[in-house]
């Protein structure tokens, strides 16, 4: 095993389906790891695994932190250790303020002026708002990343961070997560734009439960562009089981 | 004002300064006695003390928009009694006014507080009603709140009850609105249900004048044994009036709740809607926070926290 995230020989199934099978994936920390694969292969799958959520245990297989074994804690518990996850589409919460909801790290977090600084909102404007449904989708997404950086996390999981944002900002998502890792922290980030893939120190095409490229960023995005990878032979718009 | 209440009024975050400040007209009640009460310009206030309860009659002369918050210090400090006021209030055309009612039972085994209040708003007056309950650690009061408000053309009815400090006890909260042409009504209430607490909401508007607009908003979280019973009625009644009752309850533990949002519509240009949801925390919510680091309680904590404002 190795320091940061280390995922060896991972199973998942849920309703007598085969999700994840046999996966090994690795995120050392102050390294960005671009996940990308079509709809419904896995990849938000993994992230609820690695976070711990309820319902995604995995049947087989090690997930470690730093060394550190993490299968049996709880949410809260992989959080401590430095573990978070900005959610593809995230909740809303009725009366908590940004600043409360970027404060929540008791100590040693990155201040919330700070924060949405980076993800490209102006504190004065925001900090009084609620993280409720006045927010549009993009200025939701941005305060879940202002979120995940508030807590200075060893290992970000962004689960499609570009999505619901226009594609003039994607430089501004890039930049975010490059604050992620200019911190320290291993990123695993899923996205389907080969433009943030491109931007990672390495990038793996899951493909059907299976990591089956992995590699420098430009040639598995080329490859899964193209939709041939190792080990089967994509149709068009869709990656063939592999 | 006797130390007791005022004390009481500290303790909980008020600034004495409002009893002492002569631009700013107040009214202290323990029980069925009244303590102090000033009045100032524009503003009248009497507070008649009788055998069964207190008369109180408040109006504020039209055009006239205080500027300093009316502060009303109700409340039983002893651990039994009864308070009991039947309050009218007449807001004179175009004046506006804001009313604190701060309702303390610190230290309640067997009391009974009962308010029968009747509002009437004139045309393009403006109220702002808060109303906030400090109950003690026992459990032991009983409320009876009842208001029946007239909203005339244009004027603004706002009204926010919470109790979200200590037991609840029994809460029986009842309030209707007759909203007149182009009033805008509010309702909010908040409370936090333990134990055994007993809670009954029922909250009311009558969209009767055109272009008439209302909101019924209601916030319960309950733990323990408690119980919660919500009814959020808005009848559509004239053209363009504009109604919506929102109801959201979280339950934990063994307590129950149930929301009757009840719309209608007898105008073919009314619009009344509503939502519901009742539920334990929310797992989406839960885990978000979890992820953040807080502890699964902490995480509730804050949600409901934040629901309850």
């Amino acid at each position: 095993m190795s320091a940061g995230l280390s995922i060896r020989g991972l199973s998942y199934s849920a309703g007598g389906k085969k999700i994840l099978s046999g996966l090994d994936l690795d995120v050392p920390p102050g390294t960005i790891h671009a996940l990308i694969g079509t709809n419904g292969t896995g990849k938000s799958t993994l992230a609820y695994i690695i976070m711990g959520l309820e319902g995604y245990a995995p049947e087989a297989g090690s997930i470690a932190l730093d060394d550190r074994r993490i299968e049996g804690l709880a949410i809260h518990e992989r959080a401590e250790l430095g573990i978070t996850l900005a959610w593809q589409e995230p909740v809303r919460f009725e009366g908590i303020s940004i600043r409360d909801y970027l404060s929540l790290r008791r100590s040693g977090g990155l201040e919330p002026e700070r924060c949405l600084r980076l993800v490209g909102l102006e504190p004065e404007a925001y900090l009084g708002r609620n993280v409720d449904s006045s927010l549009s989708g993009g200025e939701r997404k941005r305060v879940e990343l202002a979120s995940a950086l508030s807590i200075r996390p060893a290992l970000a999981i962004l689960d499609e961070p570009d999505s619901g944002i226009d594609i003039l900002s994607i430089d501004g998502v890039a930049a975010v997560i490059k604050a992620f890792r200019d911190s320290g922290a291993g990123v695993l980030v899923i996205t389907h734009r080969q433009e943030i893939a491109r931007k990672a120190d390495i990038a793996s095409h899951l493909c059907y439960g299976r990591i089956v490229n992995s590699g420098d960023p430009g040639e598995v995005t080329l490859q899964f562009r193209e939709m041939k990878c190792q080990s089967c032979a994509g149709s068009e718009g869709e990656c063939a089981s592999a | 004002m006797p130390e007791s209440l005022l004390n009481e009024f500290v303790r909980l975050g008020g600034e004495t300064g409002v009893f002492e400040d002569t631009e700013t007209a107040h009214l202290a009640i323990d029980g069925n006695r009244v303590l102090s009460g000033r009045e100032v310009e524009g503003l009248r206030v009497s507070a008649v003390q009788r055998d069964d309860g207190v008369d109180l009659d408040v109006e504020l002369a039209s055009g006239r928009a205080l500027e300093k918050p009316v502060h009303m210090c109700f409340g039983v400090m002893k651990d039994e009694g009864v308070q009991r006021l039947r309050i009218r209030v007449k807001l004179g055309e175009g004046s506006s006014a804001e009313f604190i009612a701060h309702c303390m039972f610190p230290s309640a085994r067997k009391v009974l507080h009962e308010m029968d209040a009747e509002v009437r708003l004139e045309r393009g007056s403006r109220m702002i009603y808060n109303e906030a309950h400090f109950h003690g650690p026992h459990g032991g009061v009983e409320v009876k709140a009842r208001a029946k408000v007239i909203a005339g053309p244009d004027a603004r009815y706002r009204a926010d009850f919470s109790l979200l400090s200590g037991l609840v006890g029994k809460l029986g909260l009842d309030y209707s609105v007759s909203a007149e042409s182009r009033s805008v009504i509010e309702l909010t209430a908040r409370v936090f249900g333990h134990r055994q607490d007993e809670i009954i909401i029922n909250e009311s508007v009558v969209l009767a004048g055109e272009g008439a607009r209302s909101i019924i908003k209601t916030r319960v979280a309950l733990e323990g044994d408690a119980r919660a019973e919500v009814r959020g009625m808005t009848e559509g009644r004239a053209p363009h009036s504009r109604g919506h009752v929102d109801c959201t309850e979280i339950v934990k533990d063994n307590a129950i709740a149930k929301a009757v949002p009840l719309v209608s519509v007898t105008n073919p240009l009314a619009k009344v809607t509503h939502e519901a949801a009742i539920g334990s925390v929310d797992k989406a919510q839960m885990e978000t926070l979890c992820a953040r680091g807080l502890s699964p309680q902490e995480a509730v904590d804050v949600i409901v926290k934040g629901l309850l404002g």
